[in-house]
This record gives structure tokens, sequence and C-alpha cells, in this order.
């Protein structure tokens, strides 16, 4: 198990919060409830498995809803 | 394609503004009716583009968002060819956005600034024994690294070599330059002043001090009240009702213009964004000012606080003893002080400690068969005379005789609460010392100042006898005191407290107090930048400034109003139109949506005021 947080671009709508947890949270082997969207941060944490899903993963199912992906970093 | 056309959301605004622009005139000046029709349904096409693709990307995580409300609003409205809606509609909604994505960074900009300061690169030493400039991720715990004049320190760590003047307000909030040299700590985020370090690195990245103040600001900006995660699940069945009521009513009265103008009138915009930007720009304002409040839940249980509950030493006071007052009986001043020093210099007691620094430089005789009375003090032979050091029961033992004079300042002395230091020589009384914790500096203004601030009891617990706490308790105005009292006994006195229906804060340096600080509703901790202190308190004062704790409340108080008033706004708004939509003839959707971004600026507008905010009086 491992914990990503992902830098977006400022985020303006809390919708756009929403949008962004559900991405993530229906990737397989992203661990659901550790899904948080800062929305004042613009950032994203979670945790997961990284034998079944990689951080690209998570970035290409973010930048598909228009949100750019600034940095992102895994522990 | 999709994400070109998202990209591209600020040119298209600019130009479905000019088209209604050209529109109007065409229609208005030049009784043209074609240019119109053409740029205002050019206007709608191209505007609702960006939105639709966000409704669809949205629908495809399950999330009826905003978006879908207002394009299938747009679609209504070209279907039944009223363009001017359609077009109107689509460029407000995009602007506002704009609009709200400037604001809203303006809001962010107090804390956005702290995030900032954190190091970037550092200078590291290689296997050659040179010094590369790496980026900060590749700086490993044990690291050798060297900070230059005007540079930040990289990572928390221990000086090598090297010595300098280093800037600390990042971490302590106090901005007068500390100086460093071999076996210092040095903190990330911080800034050398002038002179050269080369350093170690014990803590790197987000472990740092500098590290977790930002990880911690940054969840408790984003961190939730219960309000406001009730307005979110509200929210979320929220924009999905509104859309099914829209339906609804089409069912019903076929009226495909009413339907859409429910629509754009039911955009819940004000109410999910308000309570957010009140509350990062609360945090904000206190992270400028050197208070930590750790989310909106804090915010909103210390804007209720009606109890107060100190620690003394250490909170009220400096936790440091000083020598306050002094009386001498005879003549060789000096003398004494120099027997005086000799002795009390080979002591580590708190009250030797005092005496020493007061007396400071002087003469020094070496000293012989020291005794050390507990509870008494010390009996040494300096300079082949006897000295005695200590409290009244030691000159009693030494059959000091204690004449009127003495009797009196020993009385005064106490009644002030001071601890006492004799000095006999020979058996002869030669000075008393009173020594004092000093309250420090200020503290009475800013407890008058919590009381102005509504704070009903301000209470005082101590380790200390009660004669010592009540002085204090006197002198500072408190409402209650109570001495002799073990870190359990405070915390049970605060959980009393807390059973009385009082709301309760607790106010300590966090060393011993952690049981009370956790069983406050809110936990004061006057943070040195310590572990404990940051970790196990809801607010943090940085350096220990006492001085910033009626800012803290009063931004707090400020911050849970403003929450309060862009709730009000927000579903104000949101009621005030649908009740105009039913009773007056005017309603439309162009100013359904103009009223509706105008509202979700306003709560943004109120919600920056708080990062002006400032304590007055």
């Amino acid at each position: 198990m491992k914990k990503a947080t992902l830098q977006l671009e400022t985020l303006s709508c809390p919708s756009c919060a929403q949008k962004i947890e559900n991405a993530v949270k229906q990737l397989n082997g992203v661990e659901k409830e550790s899904v948080k969207v800062l929305f004042n941060a613009s950032k994203v944490k979670f945790d997961f498995d990284e034998e079944k899903v990689s951080v690209a993963d998570a970035e290409k199912a973010i930048a598909a809803l228009g949100f750019e992906v600034k940095s992102s970093q895994v522990k | 394609m999709q994400s070109y056309i998202l990209g591209k959301k600020k040119p298209i605004t600019l130009l479905s503004g000019i088209l209604i622009l050209i529109a109007f005139t065409g229609k208005f000046g030049f009784k043209n009716e074609v240019l119109a029709l053409w740029s205002l349904a050019l206007a709608s096409i191209m505007g609702v583009a960006p939105i639709a693709i966000q409704a669809y990307q949205a629908l495809r995580v399950r999330v009826v968002s905003i978006d879908l409300l207002v394009t299938i609003a747009v679609a209504g409205a070209f279907l039944i060819k009223n363009l001017e809606e359609s077009a109107i509609v689509t460029f407000l909604f995009l602007f506002g956005a704009y609009l709200e994505q400037r604001t809203l960074n303006k809001t962010r900009s107090a804390i956005k600034e702290l995030t900032e300061m954190a190091p970037e690169s550092a200078l590291k030493q290689m296997e050659n024994g040179e010094f590369i400039e790496v980026k900060i991720d590749e700086v490993n715990v044990g690291d050798i690294l060297l900070v230059k004049t005007g540079a930040k320190v990289p990572v928390d760590g221990s000086v090598l070599a090297g010595e300098g003047y280093v800037n600390e307000a990042s971490i302590t909030g106090e901005s007068l330059p500390v100086g460093k040299e071999k076996g210092a700590t040095v903190y990330a985020g911080t800034i050398l002043e002038n002179g050269t370090l080369q350093i170690i690195a014990d803590r790197v990245g987000e472990d740092t001090t500098f590290g977790r103040i930002i990880e911690l600001v940054e969840e408790a900006q984003d961190s939730k009240s219960k309000a406001e995660r009730f307005i979110d699940r509200f929210a979320k069945h929220y924009t999905p009702a509104v859309l099914a009521l829209a339906f609804i009513v089409w069912l019903f009265s076929h009226d495909i213009e009413l339907a859409i103008t429910i629509l754009v009138l039911g955009c819940p915009g004000a109410l999910v964004i308000g309570v957010p930007v009140s509350n990062v720009a609360g945090i904000g304002n206190g992270a400028r000012h050197g208070v930590l409040l750790k989310g909106s839940e804090v915010i909103d249980d210390f804007s209720k606080v009606d109890t107060i509950v100190f620690d003394k030493t250490g909170t009220l006071t400096m936790g440091k003893p000083e020598v306050t007052e002094e009386e001498f009986y005879g003549e060789d001043v000096e003398e004494v002080l120099a027997c005086l020093a000799s002795v009390e210099r080979e002591s580590d007691h708190p009250l030797a400690t005092a005496v020493v620094e007061y007396i400071g430089e002087t003469k020094l005789y070496p000293v012989e068969k020291t005794n050390v009375i507990k509870g008494a003090g010390v009996v040494a032979r300096v300079n082949g005379r006897r000295v005695a050091v200590g409290n009244v029961a030691l000159m009693e033992r030494e059959n000091v005789p204690l004449d009127e004079k003495a009797r009196a300042g020993i009385a005064r002395f106490e009644a002030n609460g001071n601890s006492l230091v004799l000095t006999a020589i020979d058996g002869e009384l030669k000075a008393l010392l009173g020594i004092r914790d000093q309250i420090r500096p200020g503290v009475k203004e800013d407890l008058q100042r919590l009381k102005r601030l509504g704070v009903k009891n301000l209470v005082v617990l101590s380790g200390d006898n009660q004669g010592t706490v009540d002085l204090v308790a006197r002198e500072l105005g408190l409402t209650e005191a109570h001495g002799g009292m073990l870190p359990k006994d405070k915390a049970a006195y605060v959980e009393e407290l807390i059973a009385r229906g009082h709301t309760v804060a607790f106010v300590g340096d966090g060393v011993n107090d952690s049981p009370s600080l956790a069983r406050a509703q809110i936990g004061i901790a006057m943070g040195g930048g310590t572990d404990v202190a940051i970790e196990t308190s809801d607010v943090v004062l940085m350096n220990s400034n006492f001085r910033r704790l009626p800012h803290a409340l009063g931004l707090a108080k400020a911050t849970a109003g403003n929450m309060r008033q862009n709730i009000l706004i927000a579903v104000g708004v949101v009621l005030a139109l649908l009740a105009s939509l039913i009773f007056s003839e005017w309603m439309n959707m162009s100013i359904g949506m103009l009223v509706h971004e105008a509202s979700i600026l306003a709560v943004i507008l109120n919600g920056m005021r708080l990062l002006r905010y400032n304590l007055r009086y």
C-alpha cells in the first residue's frame, strides 16, 4: 500500500472536488476510504495498491475530467 | 478535442461576450435581426461547449453537476428559439466561473504565501567533497549541506561548522534574527540573514517542523465542520432534485420556459462555496499572525468558548524565576554578593540559578565544606568565613538573629508572592532576596481583551501553593484560582467545568498538560515549535506568544460569523429567486443567472474580508 499526493491546477468549484473524488475512487486498486480531495489546497491524496494501479492511471483519470495534474508524489 | 475546448475557456468567454454585444448593436442599432440571430446562436453554441463537456465528464463519474443544469437549460432555450437567453446565460456562467477563480485565489493567498516559503533546493556535499545544488527531494537524512547568506535553510538539522544569524519568523513568528553556531539546531524554511553554515540534515521534507506546519494548515483549510458536511450531502441530492423538479414542472405545464428557468435558479453555487471560502480566509489570516487554527470544527467550537483555563507556570508567567526584590543589612554589599555568588554557582536549584544570574559578574572565592540542608539551604566555608544561604528555617537553625527591619522585609516580600533567599555571614544576616516567576508582560491587557470578547470565566490552575496562585489571580483579575494541582487534577477540573455546561479552552505549554489539552473542547498550546504541542492541540500559538490569544479568539469568532453570513446570503438568494419566479412577471433565466453568479461573488468577497481581520481595542 502506498500513499500518493497529487497537486492539481487551482480548483474553483466544490463540485469539481466531488467529480475528482468519484473518478479516483472508481479506479481499481485505490483504497476508497482514503481518497481525499483538498479543495482549497487543490490536492488529491489517496492510498493505493501499486500492483493493481499506478499513479499515472489516477493522473489520466483526473486529466480526462479536464483538470491538469501539476505534480505527484508517492511514498 | 475535449481538453482543447476546456483549455480555451477564457477566449471562449471573451468571444461570446463580444458576439452578444454585436448581436445587440445589430438588433437595436441597425435593426438587423439576422445578424443578431446568428451572433447569438454562435455565442450560445460556443459558450455551451465547455459547459456541456464538463457536464458529460461529471455524469461519467456519476455526479449530477451544476454544469448539467445549465447545459439542459441552454439547450431548452435554444429549442424554443430564445437565443438571447441561451447566449446570455452561457456567457454569465462562464464569466462568473472566471471571476470566482480569480477571487478564490485571493482568499487562498495567505496560505499560499506560507507554502511558498518551503525551500526548493539545497547545496549538498557530493562524494568528492564539492557542494552541488540539488532539488530538495534529493536531500536525505545525514547529508551534509551548505547554507549561504540569504538562502533558506533546506532541512531541520544541526550546525557542523560556521556561524550566522537566522531569521526564524516562518517557524516562530519572531522576526528578530537568532545567532547560530556549531551544535545549534536550525529549521527548514528559516532564512540565513548573514554568515555561512555547514549543517547535517536531521529531518527532511514533510518531517521537518515547517513541513508539518504546512501539512497541518493545508489539512485544516479543507477540514469540514458538521454543518459543512451536511451542506455537502445536501448539495449532492439537491442538484438532481432541481433537475427532477424542472422535469416534473415541464411534464405538467408543458412550459419549457418555466422548466429551464427553474434549472438556472436552482443552481446551488453560493451555498457550497460560502463556508469553505470563510474557512480558508480565516485560517490564512491566522497563519499570517502566528496562530494555527486546526480546521472549521475548531473555529466553530472556539468561537463559542465561555471559559478559558490557564496553566500558570510558563503560560501566564515566564516559567523562569527572577530576583525581583532585595534588601541589604550592613555595609559591604559587594563582598556579600561575592560570597553568595560563590556558593550559589555550585547549585543547580532554580532559585540559585536566578540568584547567580541576578548578581552577574563578580569576584569569586573558592568554596569549601559545602553542606546542603534539604528544604532549607546551603552552609559553606568561603574565604575563611561561614556563609549560610537559604530560607528563614535555615537562619533559625544557624541561630542568626532577625531584627525588626529584617522581619518586616520578610513579611513584605512574602506578601508580594516571593520565595525568599537569606544570606548570613558568620552568624549575621547580610542580605534578603525575593525571587518570583515573573508574569509575562502584557498578559493583563490580553486577559481584559478576552473578557471583552465575551469570555466569562478565566481560571488559573497550578501546582504552586494557593497563596502564590491567589496573588497571580488578583494581579491579573482572574475569576478563579486553584493551587496545589497535579496534571491529573487539572484534567479532572476541566472535565468538571465541561460537565457544568461550559465550553472550555485550556491554554498550556504542552509539556505536562497534554491530558488537559486533550480533555478540553479546545486545547490551545503555547508551542515554541515543539512537536507535542503541535500534535495534541486544536489551536497553536507560535513562538509561545500569549499575545496572539485574543487575536485567535477574535478571529475564530469573526470566521464563524462570516460562515453564518455566507450561508444566509446563499439560502436567502435561492429563496428570493424562487419567490420572484412564482410571484413576479420579470423573472427569467438571464436575471436568475446574473443574481446567482453575483451571490457567489458576494460570498467570496465577504470571505475575503477575513484576510484583513485585525483585533481592535
